[in-house]
């Protein structure tokens, strides 16, 4: 029984190695300077020149504006439900549990709803309709990530703020000192999950060869940029998916390594 | 200054404070039951978008006859119901015995170097985006499939196939479900096994009647809820299972799942508003089995965390 | 063990209090409890009925908290001594599926009373946990907190009542060269010393200790019995124990609980030397614990 867990465990090494293996390799030769620092030129998608600029840009836009939305709603809200209410309270496990739901909705679904509500609105795909939609999927990935942090508080914390008087809007600042590492953390991860989500931008974000000026502009992501010309018949284009999807790992990846530093390091004041 | 006016200052200082923390309090009750009632709003939006093709037709019909020409109003969704399914349980099935076993492992027998390479693999294996495992699937997967393994079994597969759809799919349930079942091995005190082991029962013997009967509910639980996982998945599957609209007779023929069908149409046809319909429909069926399983899941493995602790 | 400045309290709210502070809008809450230099703190427990997930856990407690004298509260555990202790001042608020009914008198404001400030009547009792506990930062912000919370902000008066409650638990001496190094790496005797300057500076007038040495060294927990006796010169302290022994050495006010209910409570001469009731014989004779 022993040797079935040693090759299972094996196993899922061999998928990480393939899986990494192969996207690195692929990447690696249709990987340019070209590639990070320049818009797709006149032709890009029949194999001429160009680069993937546009959609790295357009990631890290809708990303880095989903990742400030999401943290301004999901803060509070984690606050609320680990120093407001009451340990083991109904009210909680139920707006917990209501949260796993959303956590397990598929993105695809995500992007169906969001894009009916643009449609409604008389929203174009753009910028905006994709933060929208990003911003709501990653909601529950912040707030289920931090909740599982905030939960491990130890309850002396507060109660010995509390028995200095302090009130429990007082009660949190001394909270975040202990759970901000695990915070830190817990959104690195969740951006890296957002950033990778292609179903959700699909017919919300749109695709474009320049960076997007405003809102209303679409917007290219890295994930539907190795999705779109992944389907191009043309092999020169093909490899330029190939590296899209490098850089994408490359960025989930430098991610989660910050996120395991910042654990380790910026634990300086936890008890 | 006598202690009259002191008292007053005291009194406003505390009432300013204690304002502070209820309009604090408020403000994030708000937050919170907003984002609690995006669960409604998804499920209600849905609905409302998806009651054009319901009041056409039934819901069983829909889901029973295998007919999809939309520019002729024929919507079957049999097919797509039956690719999810198929793709799903072939994922499910060989991910199931691999994750169990890599779970017991990491929680029973094995020393402290190999928790610290296998947790990171896990995390690597979790976080890497869905594009990504399609491209693997692309490169890897599917020639595999069309070159060596296919050829044993049928005539011609060009790889594109429900079997790659449930590879790839089952790699990426796999870090989910054996995080899952870390979870809840470890979560049986160690009590239940030294007394195992003090009755002298072997360490295989008490992780089968110890560690597995106690948990089976959350094993069951944990599987609904990776279930409810690979349902959803989208572009990684739909670049590895064909996009064919047919009924899969056997491992190697292509398929079509319905978040396949969702992202392959949506948007592009919204002149046919019972096509706009339909695929909200899909969108609203997997809605609702998410959340049915999810719910399900989620209460189950509370309940059995509470009884073990 | 030299502890220099205890027995005079720094009144830091009332030092140079003016007029023209007061418009600059440095408050000074609290100052009225405290004006009054003759004050007697008084805590009266009436009819006090806790009842947590159907458990009745005290019923119908009834006592009185001397001032200036250590009360000891001993029993058996799971007796409900820490929950008594916790009820004093409302921590078991925060959890769910606990009923209370009774009435806690502190200083003649009703704890229980709805509508009442809570803040205020915890900063009254310091709270000394079973496991130090102190919060996530460094050791001077660790005392400055409460303060803080209470309104003073002055860096200088700041300094001086860290460094005077530092020195009022003998931690200065240890600790004066790393006061912003995170109070979690100090040994775990040191800790509770800390838990206790930190009480100490937002001017309580009881202290509660729930079995506050019991997780440390005989040397750690003799030193912080030893300030218990200094502080009950300034401060009523109530003190949950579970070692027999430690009572005998400090208290002055014995409470015996048992299931609940309070058996026997009076000086601790009297309980100690002469029981009155057969429960309370047997078990400072050891027959049950």
């Amino acid at each position: 029984m022993k040797a079935v867990m040693w090759i299972t465990t094996l196993l899922v090494f061999l998928f990480v190695g393939s899986i990494l293996y192969t996207i690195v390799r692929n990447g690696w030769n249709a990987m340019s300077w070209d590639m990070i620092s320049s818009l797709p030129g006149g032709g890009f998608y029949i194999g001429k020149e160009g680069g993937l600029l546009n959609a790295i840009v357009g990631s890290l836009y809708i990303v880095g504006a989903s990742t400030v939305l999401g943290l301004v709603v999901s803060i509070p809200v984690v606050f609320y439900l680990n120093v407001y209410l009451k340990k083991n309270s109904k009210r909680g496990a139920f707006a917990r549990l209501a949260y796993d739901v959303l956590f397990g909705i598929p993105s695809i679904v995500y992007g169906a709803f969001a894009f009916t509500i643009m449609i409604y609105l008389g929203l174009k795909t753009s910028l905006g309709g994709g933060i929208i939609v990003i911003t709501l999927l990653i909601i529950p990935i912040f707030i289920r990530s931090m909740d599982e942090i905030a939960r491990e508080l130890p309850q002396d914390i507060l109660n010995a703020s509390y028995s200095l008087g302090a009130t429990r809007y007082e009660t949190i600042k001394v909270v975040v000192r202990q759970i901000a590492p695990g915070i830190a953390t817990a959104t690195l991860l969740s951006v890296g999950r957002a950033i990778g989500d292609a179903a959700a931008v699909l017919f919300t974000a749109g695709y474009t060869d320049n960076i997007p000026v405003s809102l209303g502009q679409p917007a290219a992501t890295l994930p539907l940029a190795v999705f779109f010309q992944l389907s191009s018949p043309i092999p020169a284009v093909q490899e330029r998916a190939y590296a899209a999807a490098l850089i994408l790992t490359f960025i989930v990846l430098i991610l989660s390594i910050l996120g395991r530093i910042i654990t380790n390091r910026f634990s300086r004041n936890k008890i | 200054m006598n202690s009259e006016q002191a008292g007053q200052i005291i009194r406003f200082t505390s009432k300013f404070r204690l304002m502070k923390d209820k309009m604090a309090g408020s403000v994030m009750l708000t937050f919170t039951m907003v984002s609690v009632l995006l669960v409604v709003l998804i499920g209600i939006g849905l609905l409302i978008k998806s009651m054009p093709i319901l009041h056409e037709k039934s819901l069983w019909e829909l889901l029973c006859t295998s007919k999809w020409k939309p520019m002729r109003g024929d919507f079957g969704f049999l097919p797509f119901v039956m690719g999810t399914l198929w793709v799903t349980a072939i994922a499910v099935l060989w991910t199931l015995p691999v994750a169990l076993f890599t779970a017991i492992f990491l929680t029973e027998n094995s020393k402290a170097w190999v928790k610290k390479v296998v947790f990171p693999a896990l995390d690597i294996l979790a976080g890497l985006p869905s594009v990504v495992y399609g491209v693997w699937g692309i490169l890897v997967i599917v020639p595999w499939i069309s070159d060596t393994l296919a050829p044993h079994f049928v005539e011609y597969s060009t790889g594109y196939s429900t079997l790659a759809a449930g590879i790839v799919l089952g790699i990426m349930v796999l870090p989910l479900l054996i995080s899952l079942f870390v979870e809840l091995f470890s979560s049986v005190p160690r009590e239940y096994r030294e007394a195992s082991l003090s009755l002298g029962a072997t360490r295989w013997q008490t992780t089968k009647y110890v560690l597995l009967k106690k948990t089976f509910p959350g094993i069951i639980a944990s599987v609904t809820l990776a279930i409810s996982r690979a349902m959803g998945e989208t572009i990684a599957v739909l670049m590895v299972c064909g996009n064919i609209v047919q009924l899969p007779s056997s491992l190697f023929d292509g398929c079509y799942p319905l978040p396949a069908l969702i992202a392959n149409n949506y948007g592009e046809m919204l002149s046919l508003p019972l096509y706009e319909s339909a695929l909200m429909l899909a969108a609203l069926i997997l809605f609702c089995v998410v959340f049915v399983f999810n719910i399900m899941s989620r209460l189950i493995l509370r309940k059995l965390e509470q009884k073990l602790v | 063990m030299n502890i220099p400045f205890l027995g005079k309290k720094i009144k830091w709210y009332m030092q140079d209090l003016n007029e023209t502070e007061l418009k600059k809008g440095f408050f000074r809450p609290y100052q009225k409890f405290c004006t009054n230099e003759s004050r007697r703190s008084n805590m009266i427990v009436e009819n006090l009925n806790v009842t947590i997930q159907h458990n009745h856990i005290l019923k119908d407690v009834s006592t009185e908290i001397p001032d200036r004298k250590i009360t000891c509260i001993i029993g058996p555990s799971g007796c409900g001594k820490s929950t008594l202790l916790k009820s004093l001042n409302r921590l078991l608020d925060n959890n769910e599926d606990v009923k209370i009914s009774g009435k806690v008198l502190v200083d003649g404001e009703e704890l229980y009373a709805p509508g009442v400030e809570i803040t205020h009547i915890r900063r009254k009792m310091g709270l000394l946990s079973q496991r130090p506990c102190p919060l996530p930062m460094s050791i001077y912000d660790n005392i400055a907190y409460g303060c803080r919370i209470h309104g003073l902000r002055n860096r200088k008066k700041l300094n001086m009542v860290v460094r005077h409650y530092l020195q009022a638990v003998g931690l200065w001496e240890e600790v004066k060269d790393r006061l912003h190094s995170p109070a979690g790496r100090m040994s775990i005797g040191q800790q509770q010393r800390l838990c206790l300057a930190r009480g100490l500076a937002v001017e309580p007038q009881f202290i509660l200790a729930d079995e506050a040495t019991s997780a440390l060294d005989p040397i750690s927990s003799k030193t912080i019995e030893d300030l218990f006796l200094k502080l009950k010169e300034e401060y009523a302290i109530v003190l949950v124990t579970h070692t027999l022994r430690q009572a005998l050495r400090i208290a002055d006010y014995v409470i015996f609980m048992y299931m609940g209910e309070i058996v026997e409570a009076g000086p601790a001469e009297q309980i100690f030397k002469n029981p009155q009731k057969e429960l309370t014989q047997k078990y400072l004779s050891g027959v049950f614990s």
